[in-house]
């Protein structure tokens, strides 16, 4: 809308201020929280940075705690995890929007419905047929177990096949008459087209893969295998001493950045990606 | 370079939708055969049939005497220039054109040779760094020539190539098609349904109507002597004038030349033989109310409605009328412009 009227651009700002704030309020919060000590934070909730940011850090990053793996094999677990479900649901889903959409064969939209269904089924609820699987193929405590059931997506195949169709049929006619046979043509044409796609698809996934915490806390036993979000949950949950607010806040905020920091280098690609019309 | 045979080819599409009804068509080496006619009567069909994008029901299609219906279309050796362009988006301009070059395993220094060849005799040397998105529709339009020419191929298909463009670069790129056609004598099959384009472009014109051929010839053969009312009404701009004879036959001190088949009970004059002075020889005189005058430069198209009836009759001046709206005018459909038809079968009489 082209207008000008003050009060009505005051009006969108504030409520834009407000939402931007309540959203960025507990995050302040937490950082705030990273640079006290336990004994400040057992009894109030600073709003002002303290001294204790660079204590609090050095205790998180190298002193081991009894029942949590160092916070390093954590964070090499949860990048692991979500990468691998990130880079698995992308080359599977691909795939198969390329069969859907360019392949003619029997029961063509039965698989594609089939596929779309499976949207309707998150995790939380197959988990308990899902649990079972992993467990009789012997797939708990492994990065197999954590990855491999959350690879399979709808979502993903659903976006591809949606681009795939936008994309004009003649450009892969051009391509049979160019010589070029169904994979020549998809590794030519069709990824490189897909290219801001994938990006878009890559930040979303990898975020998806990175806050995964109850099927980790179900198929991991063995601390070795264990991630962020599980470490961060347990030292919560302390049973006779108070929580280390300090400590929990500092391995939140750290929890935090590697998604922040996909997001920041992926952001030109993301965008592009999600209002790309130009084919 | 080759000869492209098809016999008895058939489409029927699931549904037992019939697109082409048992079509014969022979093209010869070297030639530019000209597809045209109205939207949906299978002149697409036909062009995606010869190059291996569409199957064929029944029938053979056949390239420099090889049965090609089995074959996919990379093997039948032709290139295509599509209507869209279908540019690759993602490669440069020399890309593009390399593209069909490399998957077929051509060696480096002659991809190289062939690009350079292509792109001086289009013109888009400038451009071979870019990509297509920078391009304008001409220069696109170019590039998309360029991708079937450096292929060398036996023939060469257009599936409304000019479409995209606007009039004045439509104009400019049919002379550059005709050029480049004429200098590498490759085969080429060219799918239109600008009538205009048809007939400039052609060395035959084949024009087809509900997935059969009306009549094939050279160009003028087609405008003199059209072998159907469908013909004669669709190639010719503005289009022929048809009168029944019985019509023409009730009008008070009409006489038709006695020349005129007895059987002929349609006939058609272009409007640019219709004469507004009596001609020397027998013609029909006829009278009528000018209802409306198209100048269009050099000469007028004049809407004439014929005394007593509701038929509209266009008429071709030289340069302006010489009457105005409103006006009641005689006009004489000379005896040597008449073009007899049988009204039942569409056929043309003599």
């Amino acid at each position: 809308m082209v207008e000008n009227r003050p009060l009505l651009t005051i009006l969108t700002h504030l409520t834009l201020v407000l939402g931007v704030a309540l959203v960025i309020f507990p995050v302040y919060v937490a950082i705030i929280a990273m640079t006290h000590t336990q004994q400040t934070l057992g009894f109030t909730t600073p709003l002002w940075p303290g001294d204790q940011l660079i204590p609090n850090l050095i205790n998180v990053l190298t002193r081991p705690s009894p029942g949590r793996p160092p916070f390093w094999v954590m964070l090499w677990n949860s990048t692991w995890m979500a990468v691998i479900i990130m880079a698995g649901k992308i080359v599977i889903s691909i795939i198969s929007a390329y069969a859907i959409v360019y392949f003619k064969f029997p029961f063509r939209l039965v698989a594609f419905w089939i596929i779309f269904i499976t949207l309707m089924l998150p995790v939380e609820v197959r988990i308990i047929p899902t649990f079972e699987v992993v467990a009789s193929l012997g797939l708990l405590n492994s990065y197999a177990g954590l990855t491999i059931p959350l690879i399979a997506s709808a979502t993903a195949t659903f976006l591809f096949r949606q681009f795939f169709m936008t994309v004009p049929d003649e450009l892969m006619e051009a391509a049979r008459v160019d010589g070029a046979g169904p994979i020549k043509f998809f590794i030519d044409v069709l990824l490189p087209l897909s290219r801001t796609n994938i990006a878009a698809l890559c930040v979303i996934l990898f975020i998806y893969g990175w806050v995964q915490y109850l099927w980790p806390v179900l198929v991991t036993t063995r601390e070795e295998y264990f991630t962020l979000m599980m470490g961060v949950q347990q030292m919560a949950a302390t049973a006779e001493t108070d929580p280390m607010w300090n400590l929990i806040m500092s391995a939140t905020v750290l929890a935090l950045l590697p998604p922040v920091l996909v997001v920041i280098f992926m952001q030109r690609l993301f965008v592009k990606g999600l209002i790309e019309t130009e084919k | 370079m080759a000869n492209i045979d098809i016999s008895g080819v058939k489409k029927i599409y699931p549904g037992n939708v019939t697109a082409i009804h048992g079509l014969d068509l022979s093209i010869e080496d070297g030639e530019l055969v000209v597809l045209v006619g109205p939207s949906g009567c299978g002149k697409s069909t036909l062009l995606r049939m010869i190059a291996g994008l569409e199957t064929i029901t029944e029938g053979t299609v056949s390239i420099g005497g090889d049965v090609v219906n089995r074959k996919e279309p990379a093997e039948r050796d032709i290139a295509m220039v599509f209507q869209n362009y279908a540019l690759y988006p993602h490669m440069s301009v020399r890309g593009n054109l390399e593209y069909g070059l490399k998957n077929r395993g051509t060696p480096r220094p002659e991809i190289d040779k062939r690009v350079t060849e292509a792109a001086r005799i289009l013109e888009i040397e400038p451009f071979l760094e870019r990509k297509p998105r920078q391009l304008s529709g001409g220069q696109r339009q170019r590039v998309a020539m360029g991708r079937a020419i450096v292929r060398h191929p036996k023939a060469f298909l257009f599936d409304e190539p000019l479409s995209n463009l606007d009039a004045k670069l439509r104009g400019q790129m049919r002379i550059e098609i005709k050029r480049i056609q004429r200098s590498l004598k490759t085969t080429s099959v060219y799918v239109t349904h600008d009538q205009l384009e048809a007939m400039t472009l052609a060395d035959r014109l084949v024009v087809m109507n509900a997935g059969r051929i009306e009549q094939v010839g050279k160009p003028v053969e087609l405008y003199e002597k059209p072998a159907s009312l469908f013909v004669a009404g669709f190639i010719g701009s503005p289009p022929m004038n048809i009168f029944e004879t019985a019509v023409l036959r009730e009008r008070p001190g009409v006489s038709l030349p006695a020349s005129l088949p007895a059987q002929a009970d349609v006939i058609g004059v272009r409007p640019d033989a219709i004469v507004l002075d009596q001609p020397a020889g027998a013609a029909i005189a006829l009278k009528g109310t000018v209802e409306l005058i198209e100048p269009v430069g050099g000469e007028s198209h004049v809407y004439v409605r014929m005394t007593g009836t509701d038929q509209i009759v266009i008429v071709v001046v030289q340069g302006r009328a010489p009457f105005g709206e409103t006006e009641e005018i005689a006009f004489y459909l000379p005896e040597a412009a008449l073009h007899p038809f049988d009204k039942t079968s569409g056929r043309r009489i003599g």
